[in-house]
This record gives C-alpha cells, structure tokens and sequence, in this order.
C-alpha cells in the first residue's frame, strides 16, 4: 500500500519534466528541418533566379557548377528507378560499402594487434616507433595509387588503401589506451594470480578498449575515404566510380547525389558502431547526453 | 614459530624520472607473526606503502632481505591478499566476476568459482548486488568488493594500504568493524598501512612508527586491548587514549619533520 502511495505521489512531479524534455526534443528536431529547408530553398532558389548565361545577368547560383537540390534529387531518383551508368545503384552502394567494411575490419584488426602488442612489448615499441612515425608522417592517400598499379583494379587494392588508413588512428589509440592501464588495476590483478595472458585478455584489452572504440568513430569514416579514393585511382564499380564519372561528364548534380549517398552511409555506420560501443562498454558510467533531464 | 613476515636491513631506492636517485627504505627491520593484525603509521611520503610493495613482492627491494613465511620473497609471493588505496577493483567486471577472480586466475572453473563468489558477496554484505558494475555502487560498496576479492583466495597476508581513507567517517567505522570480524574468523596476519592513529591502535596488537624518509621502523607499540572490538567505542577508553598519547609523541616528530621539509620543498 505505502509503496503505491509513493508511486502515485511522485508521478505527477515526474510527468511535467518528461513533457519538457519530450518538448525540447520536437524543438531540436523542428530547427533541424527548418536549417535544411533554408539552406536547401535558398540554394534552390538562387539557382533557379540566376542567369549565368547571358552576359550581364544576375548569376547567384551557377547551376552548370553547383547543380540545385532539385536536380540532385532527381538524379538519385534516377538512380534508384533506372539505375546508373554502371548498372543498377544498390549494387554500386554495395561495392563501395564492402571495400569500407572490408578495409576497416582489416585495418582494425591488425591495428588492435600491434598496438596491443607493442603497447605490451617496450623492446618492439622502441625499435619500431621511429618507422610507425615515419611512415605515419606520410599522406597516406597516395598509397592509393600504388596499390591501384600492384592489386588491379578490384576490390583489394581499395581494402589495402582505406585498411591503411584505419590502420594508424586504431594502432596509436590501442597502443595508448594499453599504455594507460591504471597500473593498480595490473597489480592487483598480478597478486590475484593472473598469469601474463590473461593480465592482457582480462585486463589490458579490456582498459584499452575504450581508447579502441573511441577510434572507430573516426576510423570508420578514414575507411570511407580510403575506398572511395581507392576508387577514383581506377575502378569498374563502386559509388566513388560513380562521382568519378559524373565529374567527367560535368554532370555536377550526379557528383552531389554520390556525396549525398557516402554520407548516408557514414551516417548509418555511426549509428551501427555507437550500438556496439555501447554494447562492448556497458560497464562505463552511462555518458551525460545532450538531451538533460 | 617463523614469523609470517621478516623484513631485514630493508633498503629500497628508486630512480625519478630527472635520473636522481630517491631512497624511499632505509634499513629497515620489521617482524610480524602469524595472525597478528599490525598497524604502520607514519607521515606521508615516509615509504608504508613501499613496504607493502616488497612484501608482496610487486616490487624487489634494492638491499636486504623480505621473508614470508621463512621463504625469500622473490616475485608475487604464495597467499597474498592486497586491498589497495585507491579502487583496484575491475571496472569491466561485474561484482560477481570481479570476486570470482582470483579462483578463476589460479585455475579453479568458472561455476565453482562464481559459486565460492557468490558465498563472499554474502559474507561482506554484498548480496543482491552480484550483477553490479563497481559504478553502479557507493565508495564503500566497492571496498567491500576489493575485500571479498583478496579474502577469497584465503590470504595468509593480508596487505591493505590506506583502505578506507577515501570513505565517510560513518562508513569508515562501519567497514573497520567488518574487517575485524572478517580477519578474526581467519588466521591471516594483516599489515595496515594508515597515517590515522586512531585508526592504527582501534584496529590492531602491534603499531609500527615509521620515520620520515627514508622510513625505518622508529619504534613499535603493543595494544594489549581486549577483543573482540568496537572501533567506534574502544576510542574513548582510558587505556586507548594512553597508548595514542605514547604511540603520538614518537609520531609528532616525524610528522613535523616531513611537514617542515614539505614546506622547503614548496618553497
């Protein structure tokens, strides 16, 4: 009985502030439409009032330069209904994706195990970190076009190109987050009878694994990069193949649907990793977000 | 009978970072007996925890010898239980896991370790509380954790430096009550690091005083006080505040020495 008293006492003094947040909320999202509609609108209508042809004419917007949202809506329309130049669009998207996951994973993977394994290691970390800055120091876009001439044309020389870059944002914060294992954490565990195995599986890998995650927010995006430049550098298919040609074409509207397609991606590969950080760090503290209650 | 612990002729120096050399022991002696619960006090930056390093064997001592048992301490030695100042428990960890722990690293599987767990989180109050995360609990819970972590490895040493400096004072006498109750039904000798006096003599048979740095045993005071205890009451007893009074003039030295170098230090 006291216990439903309680709930019922408290609900009404909850509900008000719920109805607040739940109000910011629709403000936020409301805001956000309304900047995209006047960033859209005003870039469609100035394209659409602009005369750039004739001399002397008010030129805004040059739609032969900077396309309009309208035109680049209907080229991704296009695209979805007709499919593109190199065949349907899923296929393309498809493409792309696989080089980025592909690269990624493999970037990820061997920059978690050098980093771990040198962050471990004090002898391999002293002899190798002069050639990791060396080559760290490096654009390493460029390499794009090695392995464009030593893997050919499909997929691997695009995994080779955005796995390089992943490689060094993963390794240096895993190699990091090892190095920054509270040390009372490693003496404890060492009293409590862990063998050298299992001080890295149990603890180092664990502690270092909030560094590593943070990581792959800005190494998913480096891997998007990487296919994509893989794929200007020479390719048959792929989303980057797609801009690649529309610039050729001076089709500016086809370069700005591609940029819209890459950032859809990026976006729902954020929304995919922030899923497993929160799965793989439940034992975090649970962050202030941006929505206070 | 061999003493649980021997220190002889302890020294330990440690490089700094600017590559001078810090003496943090100086020939130290200190001898503990099985089961004697003893107490080291001593100003800030005097060593105690240093000491609790060589015993562990965390951390090899640059001259003398450590002895547990009769046996040169030489790397982690066998049946030591550490609770550290700060929180050591595993973040990642539930409380269960954390616990279960120490069996699962000596090789005991994984069901009968979380099961022997499960028997500790009950014995130090913890029940209910198995699938926490350490964040999830208040300062003192995760003490408790640390606790049932080193106790259920049936340390012959208990190791604890500053363990309950960073809790309340009501929480403080709280715990100190349960680790009494706790070591009482072990046989486990327990050295104490503390810079509270108070806490030092409420809790244990034996103080040591240690100089300021480089420390060295300065003298050691038996506590004949009865047991079992009550670390809130035995305060206000006659006897307790002659033992302090004795134990302080010996400490107040040192303290002020440390505190007089601090200030030159600062200066």
């Amino acid at each position: 009985m006291r216990h439903v008293d309680t709930q019922a006492a408290t609900a009404p003094a909850a509900s008000p502030r719920r109805n607040r947040a739940r109000r910011y909320q629709l403000q936020v999202i409301g805001l956000r439409i309304v900047l995209a509609v006047v960033i859209l609108g005003a870039w469609e209508l100035g394209a659409r009032v602009s005369d750039c042809n004739t001399p002397g004419g008010v030129c805004i917007v040059d739609k032969f330069f900077w396309s309009q949202p309208s035109d680049i809506a209907q080229k991704l329309w296009t695209w979805f209904t007709q499919g593109t130049d190199l065949g349907p669009i899923w296929d393309q998207v498809l493409v792309t994706m696989e080089e980025t996951v592909g690269g990624f994973v493999v970037g990820s993977v061997l920059g978690i195990i050098f980093g771990v394994a040198l962050g471990r290691n004090r002898l391999l970390a002293d002899v190798l970190s002069p050639y990791i800055k060396g080559a760290n120091a490096i654009p390493r876009v460029v390499v794009g076009a090695l392995f464009a001439v030593s893997l050919g044309l499909d997929i691997k020389a695009k995994i080779a190109t955005a796995s390089v870059l992943v490689f060094f944002v993963v390794f240096f914060n895993a190699f990091q987050g090892v190095r920054e294992v509270d040390r009372n954490l490693i003496a404890n565990a060492r009293i409590l009878g862990a063998n050298n195995r299992r001080l890295t599986t149990e603890i180092v890998i664990p502690s270092a694994l909030s560094w590593i995650v943070a990581s792959l927010h800005t190494s998913f995006g480096l891997a998007l990069v990487g296919a994509v430049v893989g794929e200007l550098f020479g390719a048959t298919q792929g989303v980057g193949e797609l801009i690649y040609l529309s610039k050729n074409l001076f089709d500016t509207a086809g370069v700005f649907a591609g940029m819209a397609l890459l950032a859809a991606m990026a976006l729902v590969a954020e929304a995919l990793i922030t899923a497993l950080e929160n799965r793989l760090i439940r034992w975090r503290p649970p962050v202030a977000t941006e929505t206070r209650i | 009978m061999t003493a649980a612990i021997q220190l002889h002729g302890v020294t330990k120096r440690f490089l700094t970072p600017s590559g001078t050399v810090y003496t943090a022991l100086r020939d130290l002696d200190m001898t503990i007996q099985p089961g004697e619960f003893c107490a080291v006090v001593g100003p800030t930056g005097c060593g105690k925890s240093t000491t609790l390093g060589l015993i562990s064997g965390l951390e090899p001592p640059s001259d003398g010898l450590v002895e547990v048992y009769g046996k040169r301490v030489d790397g982690i030695a066998d049946g030591i239980g550490y609770v550290f100042q700060s929180d050591a428990v595993f973040p990642w960890k539930t409380v269960l896991d954390n616990v279960a722990a120490g069996p699962r690293y000596r090789g005991v599987a994984q069901r009968e370790a979380r099961d022997r767990a499960r028997e500790w989180i009950a014995r130090v109050g913890l029940a209910g509380f198995e699938d926490r995360y350490p964040y999830q609990l208040s300062g003192g819970m995760r003490k408790r954790v640390a606790l049932a972590q080193s106790l259920i490895n049936s340390p012959r040493i208990l190791l604890m430096d500053e363990p309950f400096s960073a809790l309340d004072v009501q929480t403080r006498a709280l715990m100190e009550n349960e680790l009494l109750g706790l070591w009482s039904a072990s046989s486990a000798s327990v050295v104490f690091v503390t810079h509270d006096l108070e806490e030092a003599i409420s809790l244990s048979d034996r103080v040591f005083v240690i100089t300021a740095g480089p420390g060295t045993v300065k003298s050691n005071y038996p506590v004949d006080l009865p047991r079992p205890r009550n670390v809130a009451e035995i305060r206000l007893q006659p006897h307790f505040l002659e033992i302090y009074e004795e134990i302080w003039k010996d400490l107040r030295d040192e303290v002020l020495v440390s505190y007089e170098r601090q200030k030159r230090g600062a200066a």
